[in-house]
């Protein structure tokens, strides 16, 4: 929503991929280019781009820098921020400066790191170069369905203690299945209650193994059932569902308001259940999509926008969950930023004092507050970037 | 997406569906990637998503302007977007409403209006298409070539079957390929034939509907729809197992005239009757044994264009890919399947340079593996692609076609 005074600045024109560096491993791009064309690009060389965001297909890599996205391969892989080299970034002054560089370390502070999901209120992301992976030599997808979720969020913690890494380990509720089958045709369990898609990646004995250990492990915990893709055209059309989640709840609803919150990995049955409870208080329904490796829970409330008390109940029932996150240690946002939306959660997670220093932060770089107004806290906020950044740079 | 209908459309049936439909946008934008004019031009508003904010706009304000009608004019009516739409939002029927509304509230000058006129009456009418057709061949040595290029040369269709088989299919004649293209029915008998199947044509049948239906002039169009069940239904009657259509731009239309005709209450049960027999030719070969074809195989690759109608409306984007195949054809590679080639109906006509750059990219996308040949499944496409492209176009159906490949 921008302010009612502001001009938009519309950058996905400017959609060239400027250079695939096979040799380095890097593609320098602008800043429109959609983050699956990065891939389809370095596909050429047995390469690709990490993050996946679900809306892949049409989400441009400026964004990605903006918001600092992350996608189901996030968890192996890392954020935006763990896959970048180079930001090249106008300033408020009109200044053209380079952030990063060609090499894993710069000189001086990471303020690439800084700028990387600070929501566009730093400066404007003019040209960026990412790394690129070398694709896996094997790639499978171990789908479960599980009758409640409980034990669904129980195998997924079993999972990672193990000590195994999956590229992907994504949760899905009832509803969610349900939508996201109606469109993919994927042939997911429908009457499942939550479901489970794990991806591993790797040499294929390596795979091999894991597929195995996963498959144990959900057994173990009561899979209801059990579905191991066989090639990669199977492998995409298990995620096809899952990456068309959100928009299929369109489906069931008029409208769904979906929210980004980030938990502990241990509590996710108590939160989904206080969800379900919130759902009946508020009577309306809500589907639940889940990076479960990594915490980051995307409630979708479905509401109709034709009905003003509706929409008023589906704002409440939004800030109740993100309180919820913070109070069970998590945070408001995982991957989708603050913007207007959030900021009145931004003092439940964060102290007067941390946050005068973000507001001294966004001084430093735009003084006069011209780059979008009244948005969020630009500076790293997110518990996804505070974990995997090493210690001394958090703030806690 | 919640759609406030402005007071002047509370009675207005087309108004409300149009609200219903959009109802099932969720606004998340997937749909703007594989849109071939979004991509032309980086106009929000030359995406379904922009033009579905535009026709709200319309419902809400009770009025719409040249600008409206200028994108909603641009739109393809591909339906690539409705593929790519995991909410399920029906956007090619909202389009049609949204110019069925448009021709009302944002009239065009009387030069446009004249000139659509005139395309729509010549197009649905299949012997006025013949007629200029065959004057337009008679001069093509003379014409330059630009113009030349747009005359495609005369076709020989070849004999057609005699016999009388157990089985009885109907075939829709189509207006352009009846004129321009008569080989793909032609050859589309005959492999019938070899099947144990007769097809057969309605004299009084003609075209679809969609020329008149898509370019706003509703009316029109579904009255084309009744004069092909009445000249139909007698055949139906008799026994005739399906409506062959071997363009799928029209096979498109075919399958909708039971939606179409719902409110009709003399012909809503025919007409569905009619939908539910309605299939594709590529529909009524998957299932056969295509091996035993006395046909040339060794031609090269074989690059196959899979039109709009019959993977996004028909929603079978591999069934000649399978076909060829198991017939034993090599496939080439091509990219960007989903884009449309530009044809569009009278796309070609009414938004000329864009639909030629989208040609230009579809043939090069066709062309990386340096395919033989070009097939297509519909003759708007063909006719489209062959204009401009280096290597023979031709409907997939005569790569089956014995005689085809005895040089006739």
């Amino acid at each position: 929503m921008p302010h009612p005074e502001s001009v938009l600045l519309g950058l996905s024109k400017l959609n060239n991929i400027l250079e695939v560096d096979p040799k380095a491993r890097t593609a320098r791009l602008q800043p429109g280019v959609t983050n699956l064309a990065i891939s389809e690009a370095a596909a050429a060389h047995g390469l690709y781009y990490g993050p996946d965001p679900s809306s892949q297909i049409a989400c441009s890599i400026g964004g990605n820098v903006a918001e600092n996205s992350g996608g189901v391969h996030c968890l192996k892989y890392g954020l935006t921020v763990h896959n970048l080299l180079c930001v090249e970034m106008l300033t408020v002054e009109g200044e053209r400066t380079t952030l990063g560089g060609g090499g894993l370390d710069s000189p001086g502070y990471d303020l690439m790191a800084l700028v990387t999901g600070s929501e566009g209120l730093l400066g404007i992301v003019t040209e960026v170069t990412v790394k690129l992976l070398p694709c896996p030599e094997v790639a499978r997808v171990v789908m479960a369905g599980f009758d409640s979720v409980r034990a669904a969020g129980d195998a997924v913690g079993a999972v990672i203690a193990a000590g195994i890494i999956p590229a992907g380990l994504e949760m899905m509720d009832a509803l969610a299945i349900q939508a996201a089958e109606d469109f993919a045709q994927a042939g997911y369990p429908k009457e499942a209650q939550a479901l489970l898609l794990c991806e591993l990646d790797g040499t294929a004995e390596e795979v091999d193994q894991h597929v195995e250990a996963v498959t144990n492990i959900f057994n173990q915990h009561g899979a209801s059932s059990l579905r191991v893709s066989s090639d990669d055209a199977e492998r995409a059309l298990l995620w096809k569902g899952r990456k068309s989640a959100f928009p299929a709840i369109g489906r069931l609803s008029a409208d769904y308001y979906c929210m980004d919150g980030t938990i502990p990995r241990s509590q996710v049955s108590h939160v989904l259940e206080e969800i379900s409870k919130l759902s009946a208080k508020y009577q309306l329904r809500c589907a639940n999509v889940f990076h479960a490796g990594d915490g980051n829970l995307h409630p979708l409330i479905m509401f109709d926008s034709g009905d003003p008390q509706q929409l008023a109940r589906a704002e409440r029932f939004g800030a109740d969950i993100l309180e919820l996150s913070v109070a069970v240690g998590g945070c408001i946002t995982g991957e989708h930023g603050v913007g207007l939306e959030k900021l009145n959660q931004m003092p439940s997670q964060f102290s007067e004092a941390e946050l005068h220093q973000f507001e001294d932060i966004k001084h430093a770089f735009d003084p006069a507050l011209t780059l979008n107004p009244g948005k969020g806290i630009p500076i790293l906020k997110r518990c996804q970037e505070y974990r995997a950044l090493p210690r001394r740079h958090s703030h806690d | 997406m919640h759609v406030e209908l402005h007071p002047r459309y509370s009675d207005n049936t087309e108004a409300k569906r149009a609200g219903e439909l959009i109802s099932a946008c969720v606004h998340c934008g997937l749909c703007l990637a594989t849109c071939p004019t979004y991509l032309d031009t980086g106009d929000e508003r030359d995406s379904p998503r922009g033009r579905i904010y535009l026709l709200k706009q319309l419902l809400e304000e009770g009025e719409a302007g040249a600008v409206t009608r200028t994108h909603l004019d641009r739109c393809l009516s591909c339906r690539s977007c409705e593929t790519a739409c995991p909410s399920g939002m029906q956007y090619g029927k909202l389009a049609d409403i949204g110019r069925g509304m448009l021709n009302i509230e944002a009239p065009r000058g009387p030069v446009e209006r004249l000139f659509r006129f005139s395309l729509r009456q010549t197009l649905s009418r299949p012997a006025l298409v013949a007629a200029l057709l065959r004057t337009g061949q008679l001069f093509r040595p003379l014409l330059p070539p630009r113009l030349k290029r747009k005359i495609p040369l005369r076709q020989t269709p070849g004999a057609m079957p005699v016999s009388t088989q157990p089985r009885t299919m109907l075939a829709l004649s189509g207006c352009v390929q009846s004129a321009a293209t008569p080989l793909t029915h032609a050859a589309a008998a005959r492999v019938l034939d070899r099947l144990g199947i007769s097809l057969k044509i309605a004299s009084e049948a003609g075209c679809c509907g969609a020329v008149n239906y898509h370019l706003g002039a509703h009316s029109d169009g579904l009255d084309n729809m009744r004069r092909n069940i009445d000249a139909w239904w007698p055949m139906i009657e008799a026994g005739a197992e399906a409506i062959i259509s071997s363009a799928t731009g029209c096979g498109s239309t075919l399958v909708e005239y039971g939606d179409l005709l719902q409110h009709d209450s003399v012909y809503a049960a025919k007409a569905k009757r009619v939908s539910a027999l309605c299939r594709d030719i590529a529909d009524v070969l998957v299932d056969e044994d295509l091996t035993l074809l006395n046909i040339e195989r060794d031609i090269g690759r074989v690059a196959v264009h899979t039109p709009c109608s019959q993977q996004h409306a028909l929603k079978q984007p591999d069934i000649v890919n399978t076909i060829l195949r198991r017939a034993g054809f090599t496939l080439a590679k091509t990219r960007d399947d989903h884009l449309c080639c530009g044809s569009a109906g009278t796309y070609s006509i009414l938004q000329r340079s864009r639909s030629e750059r989208l040609r230009q990219r579809k043939l090069e996308a066709l062309q990386v593996d340096n395919p033989a040949l070009i097939v297509s499944a519909n003759v708007g496409c063909q006719l489209h692609l062959d204009e401009e492209s280096k290597i023979p176009v031709k409907h997939w159906i005569e790569l089956l076609d014995p005689l085809t490949h005895q040089g006739h």
